[in-house]
């Protein structure tokens, strides 16, 4: 029970409390370019959501087995040859990762050029520059800094469940936002929107006013903790306005 | 019918047929529109004034000129005709203002009202091409800029009430548990935004709005009805506040009648105002129980708009002799 209470509160926080394209204002580059139909904007949810699970659970096994400071596999090499320092390959947590993202991607296109020829056309570039779509590595880079590892343990370990619920639902959260702004643009079409404003200007200007709409989910996780009977600290707030979710707070925002 | 008439010996109705063009209607204009919402909104004017004084009026009158005025201005500035003889920029304006707290600095209704015509307007291409309501976003974007501003001691105790207190019932209800009585909470004697408090005078516009048919009644039905089972649910629960408590308070019929009904940025199908509304009811009761935030109808509002396009496209109706749907 309190297993699925925690898994719970994980999938609110990361689709709704902290989408990451409404929060921290990753993966903006498909969010803009793929947004313009309603069907396109789907099939893009879909794909980045499949990528982001398998790069995400992949760089959790890389990391948690080989790279994370005093690893098992890494570790038990360093014994055979003789070594007595801890090994630490941490430093190429990087390459590993965009090598893992790039081959989801690869498997992904490769998918969609046999089954789905239309919409492997209607992407054109966009299919494959997921491999560099910041949400991705985002979503790697937050499941590496949950590996549990004997060197260096996290404030709150993750094992290879939760990195993957995180990662579903992560790109559940981008398909949601994504499809939302789809429809959005569609009814646009009409729109007499100033020409200096069309297109990604104007995406841009809703995808702001999203984001002010999504505060207001701010809270929801202890709340719905506390209801659940989980013991979290009161929050304190101050009516109408969290100080946490003041204009001032110093969101951990990645350059895209 | 046509039997009484011929009792009655009156002359037979008369029907005209004639090809185009035909005179137009004048009964369901923009200006007509918002003229009802303006009387309807006298009821909840007059509680305000009375709540509040100067405050109030305060509030409402630099809300008001300040979208009025951004809404000339942004015209002006692509080179449209100032669309102003129809009242929409008014009413977004007054509404802007009656959604604000009585002790907010003056910066704030100037702002929001600017923001109001601009970004929830003007940049879409004006009336009746925005996506979100335009009150909302100037509301949501003065309440992210300015939260100590819109915080707890702007929500000034009203002058005619005996409460001590400047807190809101839903601020009170999330920080000590204190529930507010039923009929202070009904008649709107209680701190609050200034035009949210009466939920009797909002349920009296609102139902006129509703008989003329300027406001859909799809929509507060949804909202009130989807609210007050989650009420009931949370009350059941163990939850202080009583469905009534939550229909009373806050700005919860306000925005059911008035700001959610928004005929531009809510759904077109009768089915789908439904939706809407019950998926913004749901949201706002959502907010207050769990969320960080004692209040959501805001929010709510702002996050089913976005999904209207949606709604609209899932809940197109068969037409007259259309082909019969197919139940999946």
């Amino acid at each position: 029970m309190d297993y699925l209470v925690s898994i719970l509160l994980l999938a609110v926080t990361t689709a709704l409390i902290n989408n990451l394209v409404l929060h921290y204002f990753v993966g903006l580059c498909p969010f803009i370019g793929v947004s313009r139909r309603v069907d396109m904007a789907f099939g893009m949810g879909a794909a980045v959501t499949f990528v982001v699970t398998i790069a995400a659970s992949l760089s959790w096994l890389f990391t948690y087995f080989i790279l994370a400071p005093g690893a098992p596999l890494t570790s038990a090499i360093a014994r055979a040859a003789g070594l007595t320092v801890t090994p630490d390959l941490s430093i190429l947590n990087y390459i590993v990762y965009i090598f893992v993202i790039a081959w989801a991607v690869q498997l992904v296109e490769m998918y969609v050029r046999k089954f789905f020829p239309p919409l492997y056309k209607a992407f054109g570039v966009f299919l494959p520059l997921i491999t560099t779509n910041c949400l991705i590595l985002f979503t790697c880079l937050e499941v590496m800094r949950h590996v549990p590892a004997a060197g260096l343990p996290p404030a709150e370990p993750w094992g290879l469940d939760r990195a993957v619920i995180y990662a579903i639902f992560a790109g559940l959260g981008f398909m949601l936002a994504i499809v939302l702004m789809a429809g959005i643009r569609e009814e646009l079409d009409h729109a007499d929107v100033p020409a200096a404003m069309r297109g990604p200007g104007i995406t841009l200007i809703i995808a702001g006013i999203l984001a002010l709409a999504f505060m207001g989910f701010t809270g929801v996780d202890t709340g719905l903790a506390r209801a659940l009977g989980r013991d979290v600290e009161p929050p304190a707030l101050e009516a109408e306005a969290p100080p946490e979710t003041a204009a001032g707070q110093g969101v951990p925002a990645p350059a895209s | 019918m046509a039997t009484d008439v011929e009792a009655n010996g009156a002359a037979e109705p008369v029907l005209e047929v004639a090809p185009g063009p035909h005179v137009a209607s004048g009964s369901l204009t923009t200006r007509r529109m918002m003229g009802d919402v303006l009387l309807a909104l006298l009821p909840l004017v007059v509680v305000a004034v009375a709540l509040f004084r100067q405050a109030a009026l305060l509030q409402m009158a630099i809300a008001a000129v300040a979208t009025v005025g951004g809404e000339a201005l942004f015209a002006r500035w692509r080179g449209r005709r100032a669309t102003l003889g129809d009242g929409s920029a008014l009413v977004t304006g007054l509404i802007l203002g009656l959604s604000l707290p009585p002790g907010a600095p003056w910066y704030v209704g100037a702002i929001g009202g600017l923001a109001a015509a601009g970004l929830g307007k003007a940049v879409f291409g004006g009336l009746g091409q925005n996506i979100f309501n335009p009150a909302m976003v100037g509301r949501a974007f003065v309440m992210i800029a300015f939260p100590a501003a819109l915080g707890a001691e702007a929500y000034l105790a009203p002058a005619a009430a005996a409460a001590t207190t400047g807190a809101t019932p839903l601020t009170a209800l999330q920080m000590t548990g204190e529930v507010a009585p039923l009929g202070p909470l009904w008649l709107g004697l209680t701190a609050g935004s200034v035009g949210e408090t009466g939920a009797l005078a909002a349920l009296a516009g609102g139902l006129y709005l509703c008989i003329r048919r300027t406001a859909a009644w799809q929509i507060p039905t949804g909202m009130l009805l989807a609210a007050a089972v989650i009420a009931g649910l949370v009350s059941l629960a163990g939850g202080s506040f009583t469905p009534a408590h939550h229909l009373g308070a806050g700005a919860l019929m306000f925005g059911a009648f008035f700001i959610a009904t928004d005929p531009v940025s809510s759904p077109l199908t009768p089915k789908g105002r439904f939706v809407f509304g019950a998926g913004t009811g749901a949201l706002v009761m959502l907010m207050r129980t769990l969320s960080g935030y004692p209040e959501g109808v805001m929010f709510a509002i702002l996050i089913m708009n976005a999904f209207t396009p949606l709604i609209n496209r899932a809940t197109i109706p068969t037409p007259v002799g259309g082909p019969v749907p197919r139940r999946a």
